[in-house]
């Protein structure tokens, strides 16, 4: 049996078990406590505790140490701790909901708005004309707004009665050129020639001459020709 | 024993309680979070202290950890333990803390000393067992306290997330970012020492002296 290293000063009491020695014990001491040394080794400690009493005596006290600073008492908390955590978790949680909540009273405005406009452009669509019936409708100038004029049923355009290029005349109806142009008829490429874009680059005075421009209805619908 | 297994299965109604809490503060009542944290507000000082040493950081950093802890609260897994995960984010609040305050900053010759070297126990006499009730009176608890604050930094550090905080070795070791192995060193000389400085303390009467003064020893 290989004998421990040369003791210290002060340990010469020391028993030295035929399995462990003392050095063994105290650097093995805090394993042992945490139950993470081998089972044979263990057993070799227990029985070193039970014939060395220095031994015993360093067990009991680490035992004891780690017993008493697991009581939390030993902790002295300063004076208003609690309160004063508290009283920051509450400021936290405050900051937190108001934060939602400042966000919410900026979001619900937005909303608000966005719903507004969406409102609004709902209701304006309601008065707008419909959408175009024709791909190839060119925007007319000047039209009179009050102008009488006729549709018919499964036609595209609007025409000056009478005109020859009316499709399916016992479906006709009169109307007005506003009311025409806010179900989305465009005017006829004959009957209304001098009031379309053609005409009007070709000679600008046509429009100007069957009526003055004060006296078209000037609302959006009736721009959707100019 | 199928009914004790029930029962060894089954949480404390502590525990239900808190789980209870946690997950209606993970759904927003985060007004019931101090209810939560309030059996562990001494042990996040304690963490913080241990630490910095210094009782207004370690407020400070308790204060911030636990702030921290409500912001991540959606976080944390039940299966995981509140007290250990709450302790865990103590600790490494603290170590930001220090490492900002000592940044530049020599370290501590106490903090380059290895651990290699081997602790002897020093008080061989019959320990005479200081009783649990002694913690009664304050000034026993003063003495463990100052025992504790002789401590280098690195030893005070795992004893007190070990045996005080209940984490276990490799928790501890994650915590502060050490190995398992420095942890058992570190844990095996912070008992032994404070066995040491609390030797013969209590059998010779604590009250009439002053053993564990700063830069005395009884023995």
């Amino acid at each position: 049996m290989v004998q421990p290293p040369a003791f210290r000063e002060g340990n010469k009491a020391m028993v030295n078990h035929e399995a462990v020695n003392c050095e063994l014990v105290w650097r093995e001491i805090s394993n042992y406590l945490e139950a993470a040394v081998t089972p044979k080794l263990r057993v070799s400690m227990d029985n070193h505790f039970h014939t060395c009493q220095r031994c015993r005596s360093v067990l009991d006290g680490t035992q004891n140490v780690i017993a008493l600073y697991n009581d939390e008492r030993i902790i002295e908390m300063p004076a208003g701790f609690s309160s004063r955590l508290e009283k920051r978790l509450a400021r936290s949680t405050h900051a937190r909901d108001s934060g939602w909540s400042s966000l919410s009273a900026w979001l619900i405005p937005v909303a608000a708005i966005a719903l507004f406009a969406g409102g609004l452009r709902w209701a304006n669509s309601l008065s707008v004309s419909h959408p175009l019936l024709s791909e190839h409708a060119q925007p007319g100038h000047n039209i009179p707004s009050d102008m009488t004029v006729v549709v018919s049923e499964g036609a595209k355009e609007f025409h000056v009665p009478g005109c020859d290029f009316i499709h399916n005349k016992d479906k006709e109806r009169t109307l007005t050129a506003r009311e025409a142009i806010r179900e989305g008829y465009v005017p006829c490429v004959r009957c209304m020639r001098k009031y379309l874009e053609i005409a009007f680059t070709a000679n600008v005075s046509v429009g100007s001459e069957t009526r003055a421009e004060a006296d078209v209805d000037d609302d959006d619908h009736d721009r959707n020709l100019r | 024993m199928a009914e004790l297994n029930v029962v060894l299965d089954n949480p404390g109604p502590e525990m239900t309680r808190e789980q209870d809490l946690i997950a209606q503060v993970q759904r927003g009542q985060h007004e019931l979070f101090y209810e939560i944290v309030r059996p562990y507000e001494r042990r996040v000082y304690a963490a913080a202290v241990a630490i910095l040493r210094n009782e207004t950081d370690a407020e400070d950093v308790a204060q911030e950890a636990i702030l921290k802890a409500l912001a991540n609260i959606r976080q944390f897994r039940a299966e995981a333990k509140f007290s250990t995960w709450l302790i865990q984010i103590t600790v490494n609040e603290a170590l930001m803390r220090r490492r900002r305050e000592r940044a530049g900053m020599i370290e501590g010759i106490d903090d380059s000393r290895d651990e290699d070297g081997e602790y002897t126990p020093r008080d061989f006499a019959d320990w005479r067992e200081i009783p649990s009730e002694a913690l009664e009176r304050k000034e026993v608890r003063q003495k463990l306290a100052d025992a504790l604050a002789s401590l280098d930094r690195k030893y005070r550090e795992v004893f007190v997330l070990r045996d005080m905080e209940q984490l276990n070795i490799q928790e501890t070791a994650e915590a502060l970012g050490i190995s398992v192995a420095s942890v058992k060193t570190r844990l095996l000389r912070a008992r032994l020492m404070l066995r040491d400085l609390l030797a013969g303390g209590w059998s010779r009467g604590w009250f009439s002296r002053l053993p564990f003064e700063k830069g005395t020893k009884p023995w």
